[in-house]
């Protein structure tokens, strides 16, 4: 027994000292580093953080579930966690000053691992890094866009608002139903405009035997509750000026449906000619809307064309295949840039014919259904 | 002469040596080669290097006085019992010197923004810096072999940290100077300071052990 009081005697001048210190520290936190709540404005209201003061900006925002890029930890070696803070940050530490340049110091630029949040801040950081997460919402309204095309309209309601850029997607989750044990997600691009406040618009085709589509056709009704996650994705408009040929099928309406009155709203006139494929005239969709943009919008032309009418139908615009629709109306692809949104087959197809036309791949971007 | 001067050793000139080989001929960066990290990151500027400088005395002073009450009081007796002081001592001074480092920061934050801003913002950076634990570690042997008092212990723990100061002084100087030095770009930043901290160690080295308490 004897070789048994050195262990316990070791475990417990290890223990009762490491607790010692414990108790000494919280007692020094509870007292020193009481800063309070305080807020964190993120670029300019799109979030109102609520935050315990006394910690790292990196690691409040972090709490509150807004993730910035960092690799060394928080110990102020990596730079990569730089963050805009435009009030409440004090002076620049002399740990922040050897990673900024003077340019940055400037323009408020701060490594947020080696700034405190004593009050409240108010900051910016790029949109992109406002990640994604869950929201909750209820339909608020379900309509027949066509015979196979639906449109949801989700209220949001935890959180009440969602930051997006025109093109992004979300996953809806379809819950266990029927045959179906387990819930599914499913990606759907938004066709609401991102200044339209807490609501999501959602453009669904039935897939015959698709388990989200069926789900939404047949059992979802408006009041109904859903879940989603996002936004997700980088289809979006480009930073350049060039000309646009944007080419869609079906439900790849939704984008550029948020996208063109996006550009209206925001004053963006760069050309853009819509190419819309559809087999019938009973498959195209938001037709007049489209109509009064091209009236009212000079940049904005809309070309939607019909592969499966037959001949004696009185249909006056273009007929044939996408491709071969844009084959007649594209020149000059070398300076222009290329949105798809569509079934793999037919944007495979569409930018073979975009590349014969000089559009590079670089310039060409890509929203497939899986 | 100083060996002289040493082999007399009235009470007051062993507390000068002490100070002197802990800082100088025993010099914790340069003749051990301990908390590198800090002093190749924060070497690129004075001010920050003045900062950091200041943080390690601090902290090395502190928890060496620290480190050797709970030495002399806990472990040695409790040794007495069979209980493996000299493992112990390891995780223990670990423990006692983040502590204290935590403690430190939060009481300046809250004392002067000032100060804080000069000194308390680099604690954090040197919480398990290797030199401080060094330093403990060193100051133990002391308290073994010669038998030093608190008195002792804490000018030897201000001592080593006086050196590293003295260190990361002359190495963000020569930096400074290097600005404007045309380096071979594969040499650029750590690899020209390891160089010359190799070549300033030369220079310490030789007087290690010059000093005997």
């Amino acid at each position: 027994m004897t070789f048994l009081l050195p262990i316990l005697l070791a475990s417990l001048a290890a223990c009762g000292l490491t607790t010692a210190l414990a108790a000494v520290l919280l007692v020094a936190e509870r007292y020193l580093v009481n800063y309070g709540p305080c807020r964190i404005d993120v670029n300019a209201g799109d979030r109102e953080l609520e935050v315990a003061g006394g910690e790292t900006l990196l690691a409040s925002l972090k709490g509150a579930g807004v993730f910035l890029p960092s690799a060394c930890g928080g110990r102020g070696t990596c730079a990569y966690c730089k963050v805009k803070v435009l009030e409440g940050g004090g002076p620049v530490a002399p740990t922040e000053l050897p990673l900024l340049t003077e340019e940055e110091v400037a323009a408020n630029v701060r490594i947020s691992c080696q700034v405190k949040v004593r009050n409240d801040l108010r900051i910016e950081i790029p949109e992109q890094l406002l990640s994604v997460r869950q929201y909750r919402g209820v339909v608020e309204r379900i309509r027949d866009l066509t015979h196979d095309i639906k449109e949801l309209r989700i209220r949001l309601t935890e959180p009440e608002r969602m930051d997006f850029v025109a093109g992004q997607y979300v996953q809806l989750e379809a819950p266990a139903y029927g045959d179906n044990p387990e819930p599914v997600y499913r990606a759907y691009s938004m066709s609401s405009v991102p200044s339209e406040d807490g609501v999501v618009e959602l453009i669904i085709r039935l897939v015959p035997g698709g388990i989200c589509t069926t789900w939404v056709f047949t059992i979802l009704q408006e009041d109904d509750e859903v879940t989603f996650s996002g936004p997700y994705g980088d289809f979006r408009l480009s930073e350049s000026d060039r000309a646009m040929v944007w080419i869609a099928g079906g439900s790849g309406m939704a984008p550029f449906w948020s996208m063109v009155r996006h550009m209206k709203e925001k004053g963006i006139a760069r050309p853009v000619r819509y190419f819309f494929g559809a087999v019938r005239r009973k498959d195209l969709f938001f037709v007049d809307e489209l109509r009064a943009l091209e009236a009212e919008l000079e940049w904005f032309t809309y070309v939607p064309a019909l592969s499966g009418e037959t001949d004696h139908d009185p249909w006056a615009g273009e007929r044939g295949l996408i491709t071969e629709v844009v084959d007649r109306h594209v020149e000059n692809g070398a300076e222009l840039e290329a949105y798809l949104c569509g079934s793999p087959g037919m944007i495979d197809a569409a930018a073979k014919v975009l590349h014969a036309k000089g559009i590079t791949e670089e310039r060409t971007y890509y929203d497939k259904f899986g | 002469m100083i060996a002289q001067a040493a082999a007399e050793t009235s009470p007051g000139t062993m507390l000068v040596l002490v100070l002197l080989s802990a800082a100088l001929t025993d010099n914790i960066l340069l003749t051990r080669f301990l908390g590198m990290c800090p002093f190749l990151s924060i070497s690129r500027q004075l001010r920050s290097a003045f900062g950091m400088g200041l943080a390690v005395i601090f902290v090395t002073t502190g928890t060496c006085v620290l480190n050797y009450l709970l030495y002399v009081y806990l472990l040695r007796p409790l040794a007495a019992y069979g209980v493996p002081a000299e493992s112990l001592k390891l995780i223990l001074f670990i423990v006692v010197i983040a502590g204290f480092v935590q403690l430190m920061e939060m009481l300046i934050e809250r004392i002067s923004m000032k100060l804080y801003f000069s000194l308390g913002i680099f604690l954090p950076l040197i919480t398990v810096n290797c030199a401080i634990l060094g330093a403990s570690l060193f100051m133990v042997n002391h308290v073994a072999s010669k038998g030093f008092g608190l008195v002792q212990v804490l000018l030897y723990g201000f001592g080593t940290g006086l050196g590293w100061f003295v260190a990361i002084m002359l190495m963000a100087g020569i930096r400074h100077r290097l600005k404007n030095a045309r380096i071979p770009p594969a040499l650029e930043g750590a690899g020209i300071t390891l160089i010359i901290t190799g070549i300033m160690a030369m220079a310490f080295v030789i007087f290690q052990g010059m000093i005997k308490i």
